[in-house]
């Protein structure tokens, strides 16, 4: 992604801008891992998959979050609005995945459109009140609409066609591991474009100092609300894909705790870095998942006990401890 | 071990070409249960009567050594959770059987991957009468929520009690209840006066109570998940005087669950209700029971839930022993239908048809015997099947 000389100042160089957006080799590293993973954990696809929708809904919030600065609790409405679209398409004939994620994710923006004029109006307590109560709202709704959600015993009936009319979903999780992967990337890969894009410059501008965002010409509303109305159609997707790959929705994916777990494998990860969501997700669900084997009562005391940690001896997270790390390694002193 | 040579020999002859593992591997038996969040005392509850069985009746099932493997689903509610865990049983840890399951969500998401690995799977709690329609290889040792829901409704009918207000949480449980009792009561000749759902989560019971009490029927049905709200309905009951104005309480026998009776306190004296298992249940297999409990487990009380374990697993025993170790699913389901026994809650059976439970529901009644609160039995209906499936 180049930046268009037209919008640059002829005395300042984007050399730096365009470095930070070219693919550096660790990045490719990192992407060989999933793919490793398959051979080396094909008996642990379906947690695999969970861990790419996971990493790519929590991408949704670091891009509203980490970016923008938009706190939100309730990022789970999005969620659940996608993957009660994508599991009443199904349900109703229209078992099509692409098609079902394309619905998920519209359908998901409009919510994220609507409730974005209500999450610009306050600054950060309120909007952390505003999106808890849009998702509380969503919550209600759908368990008190029994008959067209199956309120809390979930929805029935999800069948979901092969994709694009050959891989079909398989007891083994493999098909649902490829296609919730390929998703992430290529949600990822927009993402990136996204965040290195005049856009995305301007939306860390709004959220280090929003007075003087209006002063060089960046319209902080209009911003927002195209961000946000963005997060909620990636957040969107990621319900979409977790509908598709276990063919069931669970009032589960509107609960709080869903967000408020989301926002805590982010901190864990390391907001504004798009790689601190995914490294966060891995690193919180592969806990979770070896630390409940271990010891299903008390997992949650270690869990507990990991992120203390991260919060005392790593403030940026796990990404950024991995920067500061890189750099120190890279430029001695 | 002359047992164990039976079922050898029976393995030999019946399924040389089927059975590659020799009977003398161990089973290993998945158990999905929420063990942490909100419903983590369903997965204590049903895990005890799990591991009671195995001590007190031996773990050797047909010849084979029971291994558990325990998968925590928390919260319970989350399908995509419950369905990965048991992929994960089934492909990874190779479990022969799938069981356990508090709560329908996770039921329902799991019941396709039984079907798909071809896997028997036990269901010793989640009750919405719908679960064993998801899959053939589904078996239910617990309850079905219309099954406890009528006889309180038929009881009401011929007690004297003509106008009934319903009060249920809003939600899908709360709803099938409140169909359920609205269905056998007006079919017996009575009348809803009133209906409120109320939400599920802190509500303020005041408006309601008041309004029940101006409407003044005969009784109130409620159905509220079983916890911090029941007491507090419970209580504000009592206070507000609507047991003083003559107005009873019916209710289906999950509220005055054993696990939080004592928690509502007095307010729950006389709440009648209809259930499947009291811990005040009089019989020999009952006392043996509930010794054996508290011995394994003195700071608890023996409910509804861990009956469903302890079943649970004497369901699979019994197969296992029909079928000389074998836990296919085809013969598991054929071996389970019509299967009859004399559970700790009284006589109970597969359905041959639903391969749901057929038992004894009680009429109880609270009451405080030798200083606890229990539900005490005073009439019953006997091996009812699910209304819910008629």
């Amino acid at each position: 992604m180049s930046m268009p000389p037209s919008s640059v100042d002829s005395a300042f160089s984007a050399t730096p801008l365009r470095d930070a957006s070219r693919w550096h080799p660790a990045e490719y590293a990192f992407w060989v891992l999933p793919v490793l993973a398959y051979f080396v954990f094909g008996e642990n696809l379906s947690l695999l998959s969970q861990i790419a929708i996971a990493a790519l809904f929590c991408l949704s919030l670091d891009l509203i979050l980490g970016y923008a600065g938009i706190v939100s609790l309730g990022h789970a409405a999005f969620f659940g609005v996608g993957a009660y679209a994508a599991g009443l398409l199904a349900k109703h004939g229209w078992g099509d995945p692409l098609l079902g994620l394309a619905a998920a994710a519209a359908i998901a923006a409009a919510a994220g459109f609507v409730t974005s004029f209500l999450v610009l109006r306050g600054s950060d307590l309120t909007r952390l009140m505003v999106t808890l109560g849009v998702a509380v709202m969503l919550y209600e709704g759908a368990n008190k609409a029994t008959a067209f959600t199956g309120g809390v015993d979930g929805l029935q009936g999800v069948e979901v066609k092969p994709i694009l009319g050959m891989f079909s979903f398989d007891l083994y999780g493999k098909t649902a591991y490829w296609y919730s992967l390929a998703v992430l990337f290529v949600m990822f890969w927009l993402a990136r474009r996204l965040v290195h894009s005049p856009f995305g410059l301007s939306l860390r501008g709004i959220r280090q100092n929003v007075g003087r965002m209006p002063a060089i010409g960046a319209p902080v509303n209009g911003r927002l609300v195209a961000v946000y109305t963005i997060g909620a159609a990636y957040a969107g997707v990621a319900g979409g894909l977790l509908t598709q790959t276990t063919q069931f929705v669970s009032l589960d994916v509107l609960s709080f705790s869903r967000s408020a777990e989301l926002l805590l494998i982010l901190v864990l990860g390391g907001t504004g870095r798009l790689y601190g969501a995914l490294i966060g997700t891995m690193v919180f669900m592969t806990a979770h998942h070896f630390l409940s084997g271990i010891n299903p009562q008390y997992w949650q005391f270690w869990l507990g006990a990991a992120l203390v940690l991260v919060v005392l001896f790593a403030r940026d997270g796990i990404m950024g401890l991995l920067q500061k790390l890189g750099t120190r390694w890279t430029k001695p002193a | 071990m002359r047992h164990l040579k039976k079922s050898i020999v029976a393995a030999a002859f019946t399924l040389a070409a089927s059975l590659p593992a020799l009977a003398a591997d161990p089973i290993k038996i998945g158990l999905v249960l929420p063990m942490t969040g909100p419903f983590a005392a369903y997965g204590k509850q049903i895990e005890h009567g799990v591991k009671l069985y195995l001590a007190t009746k031996g773990d050797t099932f047909g010849g084979r050594k029971v291994e558990l493997i325990v998968k925590d689903d928390a919260p319970g509610t989350a399908g995509d959770v419950s369905k990965r865990l048991a992929q994960e049983l089934v492909i990874k840890d190779k479990v022969d059987i799938l069981a356990g399951f508090g709560l329908t969500p996770s039921a329902f998401a799991v019941a396709p991957v039984a079907t798909e690995a071809k896997k028997p799977m036990v269901v010793m709690n989640a009750a919405t009468s719908a679960v064993t329609t998801k899959s053939n290889y589904l078996v239910r040792t617990s309850m079905t929520l219309p099954q406890i829901t009528a006889p309180i409704a038929t009881w009401a009918s011929k007690n004297g009690i003509k106008k009934v207000f319903t009060l249920v949480a809003d939600y899908g449980p709360g709803h099938d209840a409140e169909g359920q009792f609205k269905k056998t009561f007006t079919a017996a000749g009575g009348e809803i006066v009133g209906e409120v759902r109320a939400p599920v989560k802190n509500p303020d019971f005041a408006p309601f109570l008041q309004k029940i009490k101006d409407t003044k029927p005969d009784a109130v049905f409620i159905f509220l998940p079983p916890g911090a709200e029941t007491i507090a309905f419970m209580k504000g009951f009592t206070e507000r005087g609507l047991t003083a104005a003559g107005i009873r309480l019916i209710a289906t026998g999950d509220l005055p669950d054993e696990d939080i009776l004592e928690a509502i306190g007095d307010a729950a004296l006389g709440l009648i209700t209809s259930f499947h298992y009291s811990e005040a249940h009089k019989s020999p297999e009952n006392k043996a029971y509930t010794e054996a409990y508290y011995k394994a487990y003195p700071k608890d009380r023996p409910n509804f839930m861990s009956m469903g374990g302890y079943d649970g697993m004497h369901l699979i025993a019994e197969v296992l022993k029909k079928t000389g170790g074998n836990a296919d699913a085809e013969k598991f389901v054929e071996a389970a239908k019509g299967m009859k026994w004399t559970s700790p809650r009284g006589p109970i059976s597969i359905d041959p048809v639903t391969r749901d439970i057929v038992q004894t529901i009680y009429i109880r009644k609270v009451e405080r015997v030798a200083g606890k609160l229990q539900n005490v039995e005073f009439d019953q209906v006997n091996e009812f099947k699910d209304p819910g499936k008629q």
